[in-house]
């Protein structure tokens, strides 16, 4: 019954004999990773003063206690060997996989999906701790499955690993995690070293789906997405004046971007202020910095993450271990994945699919898992740290 | 460097994975690059724009309406001003855009409107139409409580505001209604006018009379309020807007106090009616009324379809028509001075020239007669005794022998015309009548039109002489002969505007029109015209002496009974009494003209109604001469 332990158990077994060093992390990522949180955190308190009234602070408290809670999460997950979550992977992804469904199930239900579980003080969302379980065990899975040699029947399994969590979370319906999800798995397959001509096959199959989800079924009167959804995806590409428009939302999302100029607005930000930009402290942060900050303040962010992603591509090459690359490939792929969903949203130039920003919306669920998420970076840094030293120096032991 | 620790790695793999590595890699940068020059293009490339549809975005401009100018009298007395009420007004964008919100919204204005939600839909639907981002004004005149309600639910009612707006204030009551005119919201045929260029759709301007005829002095200019909103269109803070400039005032020659004489004296016969009180030399217009009347502030107020018929339906005599300029009246004898001007100057008589009245005239070849009224006879007389007593059968003779039965007719018709009949007078008031003077013309293109049964006969100008038949005149007209006659030939172009003032009483402009035209009205033949008419009126047997013969002021007056048929179910329409005095008779500084329909003799009914109006202008006293019932006939 390992699958039903919570994963801090095995995780405390495993961790006894790791060496943890602080001085083997990566202080550029841990750099960036704060960087983000405390820019969350000043901006989140310039941009949702009013929201509440009475509690200027309201939101800024709470992503300030997430973002506590996330960095202790982190430190306890860097000093964990990550290869031990190898053995771990089917308890992992059973927890994940359930998780989900319990969502499905007893969900709570906002603005028309299931995506939260309700705990106390806190309302958690599975479908952000799923993208990570997913990486870990979907890594693992990948590396038993190339022992075996990389032939089509490893490659469709793997792709059925990655795409049922998809396929569940796209049920909740949270169609931009389901495309995170999707994205990751092709990562960790592409970094496995999968033939080209299984991801040729692949891409079509891709394009087939989405050509029949978009067009086909709608014209033969079988939606797959719902209307929201549909529209969503291609309002972008047509804009319209009607405020309950998601197209709405990125026009006036652009006006905010682009009112910020140079050096910003500062507090005559008035498409924040003024309550233009809808959901201005989670899915429209950015816009919130582009219009009070300018582009000094959206590049400097944007900066920020691609240090972030620069470190983490590093420890694909860096990692002691193949099981480290994917795993450092995975996360890679989600945070680059959705600062380019969100951001490009934001941008006006990729569809609205509700895609948190990493660190900078508010928000627990998306905070601590990111977090947890570069606490495995470090953990894969550490540990590549500490097997560099080991083979310069001789035995450890001998020390 | 490729560092990779695993020994599970072949080289060969190992190169697989930095190849696939790098591959990442480049999307990464692409993916990079991208994002960074969107962001690159919105905020350093296009940010001006940006910023300025952000700031389109939160701010909301109103129009604010200027409040129009006074009207006052000739002594400043304010005659119509403006008053300040509260107005629920919509914002038709910031309304909930359809469902059970917009039903909600609507509902709650139903409450406080008392119209219905689909009136309130077909309201806002109709300045929609017009112009989309105007906001609408449903309903003027908010009592505080529904003020204090709707403020206190402002979230309940989104895009509803409560607004200062402004409302024409008739100080003296129905004092001069027919001259002022309405205002309203300016249509949209009108705003395609030149004259309209500079308005909206939603400002008001001046529909009729007064306010139509001086519009641009009244109207002022509207100004804006800049306020900012948020993204519900809740009020956030003021900005820097422009001031709305009020409209200048327009001073009447209007005499307050005269034209509320008239009024009353008009109004106390009950009867339709109208008069006119003009400088008899530059043409301003001291009173001119009609009756019956109205109250002007009823169309400060939404009117109804059966309010407006009462106000023009027959029934009612038409309480909105002006008769002093728009009645089509025959004149009966007050027309005799124009007939004597024109037989003095065409040389058909002389003034000295005696004609015996035996009580009927019968013309050579036609077995018509024609009486005088109340079968009178005068015997032996000349003009001034026949303008002082009125005969008919002296006009008859003359009208006979100025007849032309053909073209424009003969010098009646010529002098008519001079005095200004069948034309414009040109007053500074909208929809005046022109009237008309009969002529062979005239009737025999009617013939061929098979529009009446016969030709131009001399009878129809034996009528014309007296003032009967088919002459349509008003008493504007009829007081503009007059003052040429009293003022030896300007025809004056009455006016009622004199000048143009500052809200702080500064001159701005004088109106002073020029005279329309100068006529050669012999001074022999103005001399005995204007002896034979003050006889009329001052003289012992004179038509109007009962009246005014005790009056200090000397008056030069002709009475006038016109005959107008039958109605159509055949039974006698009564008489309809006129007069018109220029006085003092020696140089006339004021004419008046009276006419009074189904008024009976006009000595009766005009004459003391033209007393009063004099009686207020020269601050004298008028008391009858002779006791009533004994007055002369014509």
């Amino acid at each position: 019954m390992e699958a039903a332990r919570p994963l801090t158990l095995p995780g405390r077994r495993i961790a006894v004999g790791t060496r943890f060093n602080l001085a083997y992390f990566d202080g550029v990522m841990m750099a960036a990773a704060l960087g983000l949180i405390a820019f969350s955190i000043f901006t989140l308190a310039a941009a949702t003063a009013d929201d509440i009234p009475g509690s200027p602070l309201y939101f800024v408290l709470r992503q300030g206690i997430y973002a506590l809670i996330g960095l202790v999460l982190m430190f306890a997950v860097a000093r964990v060997d990550y290869s031990r979550f190898r053995e771990l992977r089917v308890g992992i992804y059973s927890i994940m996989i359930a998780s989900i469904c319990l969502v499905l199930v007893f969900g709570a239900a906002a603005r028309g999906s299931r995506r939260w579980i309700e705990l106390p003080y806190f309302r958690f969302q599975p479908s952000e701790l799923a993208k990570l379980l997913l990486i870990v065990a979907l890594a693992a899975f990948v590396i038993e499955h190339r022992r075996r040699g990389g032939d089509w029947r490893s490659t469709v399994r793997i792709l059925a690993i990655g795409l049922a969590p998809a396929a569940l979370v796209f049920l909740q319906p949270d169609l931009g995690t389901a495309l995170v999800i999707g994205v990751i798995t092709l990562a960790i397959l592409f970094l496995s070293g999968v033939p080209w001509k299984h991801f040729a096959a692949i891409g079509g199959a891709v394009a087939a789906i989405a050509a029949i989800a978009l067009v086909l079924a709608p014209a033969a009167g079988v939606p797959i997405l719902k209307d929201y959804q549909q529209e969503r995806l291609t309002s972008f590409l047509n804009p319209s004046d009607d405020p309950t428009d998601s197209s709405y939302q990125l026009r006036q999302s652009q006006i905010a971007i682009g009112a910020g100029e140079k050096s910003g607005r500062g507090d005559q930000a008035s498409q924040t202020e003024l309550n233009f930009l809808p959901e201005h402290h989670t899915d429209f942060i950015f816009a919130v910095i582009g219009e009070r900050y300018g582009f000094l303040g959206a590049a400097f962010v944007l900066s920020l993450y691609a240090l972030l992603v620069w470190r983490a591509l590093r420890l694909l090459t860096f990692s002691k271990n193949l099981y480290g690359t994917l795993i450092a490939g995975g996360i890679a792929a989600m945070l680059m994945f959705q600062v380019f969903l969100n951001v490009g949203m934001n941008l006006g130039i990729m569809p609205v699919t509700g895609i948190t920003l990493p660190l900078m919306s508010y928000g627990g669920s998306s905070v601590l898992v990111t977090l947890m998420a570069i606490g495995l970076l470090q953990s894969i840094h550490i540990q590549a740290q500490l097997a560099s030293r080991d083979s310069r120096a001789p035995n450890p032991l001998l020390r | 460097m490729y560092r990779h620790r695993s020994g599970e790695e072949t080289p060969a793999r190992s190169a697989r994975l930095s190849r696939r590595v790098a591959i990442v890699t480049g999307i990464s940068v692409a993916i990079f690059s991208v994002v960074f020059l969107r962001l690159w293009y919105l905020q350093v490339l296009s940010g001006d724009e940006y910023r300025e549809l952000a700031n389109d975005n939160r701010v909301r401009e109103v129009r604010v309406p200027a409040p129009r100018g006074d009207i006052l009298d000739r002594d400043g007395k304010v005659l119509v001003t403006n008053r300040t009420q509260l107005g629920l007004q919509v914002v038709p964008d910031d309304l909930p855009k359809a469902g059970a919100d917009r039903k909600q919204v609507l509902r709650g204005l139903s409450a406080v409107t008392g119209m219905t939600p689909q009136r309130i839909e077909s309201e806002i639907e109709e300045v929609r139409r017009i112009s989309p981002t105007s906001p609408v004004i449903l309903k003027r005149g908010l009592g505080a409580g529904k003020v204090f309600f709707l403020r206190e639910n402002q979230n309940r009612f989104p895009g509803v505001t409560v607004e200062r707006v402004f409302t024409r204030d008739y100080r003296q009551g129905t004092i001069g209604a027919h001259l002022f005119g309405n205002v309203g919201e300016v249509t949209a045929e009108q705003l395609k006018l030149p004259r309209y260029s500079s308005l909206e759709q939603g400002d008001t301007v001046g529909q009729s009379g007064i306010e139509y005829e001086y519009d641009r002095f009244l109207r002022g200019k509207p100004g804006s309020s800049r306020t900012t909103v948020d993204a519900l269109g809740r009020p956030k803070g003021e900005l820097r807007g422009e001031p709305a400039r009020a409209g200048d005032s327009v001073r009447l020659t209007i005499d307050a106090d005269l034209q509320a004489a008239g009024e009353g004296a008009l109004g106390s016969f009950g009867l339709p009616g109208a008069f006119v009180a003009m400088d008899a030399d530059n043409g301003e217009v001291l009173a001119l009324g009609s009756s019956p009347t109205f109250d002007p502030a009823i169309f400060t107020r939404s009117i109804t379809e059966s309010q407006y018929k009462a106000l023009v339906s027959r029934e009612n005599d038409a309480p909105l028509a002006n008769r002093a300029i728009q009645g089509a009246y025959p004149t009966g004898s007050i027309f005799k001075v124009i007939t004597a001007t024109a037989a003095l100057d065409g040389g058909l008589i002389t003034p000295e020239e005696i004609v015996n009245d035996p009580g009927v005239f019968q013309a050579p070849g036609d077995t018509r007669k024609f009486k005088n009224a109340g079968d009178a006879v005068f015997g032996p007389i000349n003009m001034n005794d026949a303008l002082k007593v009125s005969s008919d059968v002296y006009f008859y003779k003359l009208g006979f022998e100025a007849d032309v039965p053909k073209g424009r007719g003969g010098v009646i018709q010529e002098w008519a015309s001079r005095l200004g009949l069948g034309e414009p007078t040109g007053i500074d008031l909208p929809a005046e009548t022109e009237g008309l003077v009969p002529s062979p013309a005239w009737r025999n293109r009617l013939f061929r039109q098979k529009l009446t049964d016969r030709r131009w006969t001399a009878g129809d100008n034996i009528n014309l002489s007296v003032g009967q038949g088919d002459l349509q005149a008003n008493p504007l007209q009829m007081a503009i002969a007059y003052a040429a006659i009293g003022n030896g030939g300007t025809i004056v172009r009455p006016h009622l505007a004199q000048g143009v003032e500052s809200v702080t009483g500064e001159p701005l402009q004088d109106i002073e029109p020029a005279p329309k035209r100068q006529v050669e009205v012999p001074e022999a033949a103005r001399q005995t015209i204007m002896t034979g008419i003050r006889r009329a009126a001052m003289e012992e047997g004179g038509t109007s002496y009962p009246v005014f013969g005790n009056f200090k002021v000397p008056v030069a007056g002709k009475t006038g009974t016109a005959e107008r048929g039958v109605t159509e179910s055949g039974l006698p329409i009564p008489d309809q009494a006129w007069y018109v005095a220029l006085a003092p008779a020696d140089d006339p500084e004021i004419v008046v003209a009276v006419t009074i329909e189904r008024g009976g003799f006009g000595a009766d009914s005009a004459a003391p109604v033209t007393a009063r109006i004099l009686e207020q202008y020269f601050e004298q006293p008028i008391t009858p001469a002779v006791a009533t019932g004994q007055a002369a006939t014509e």
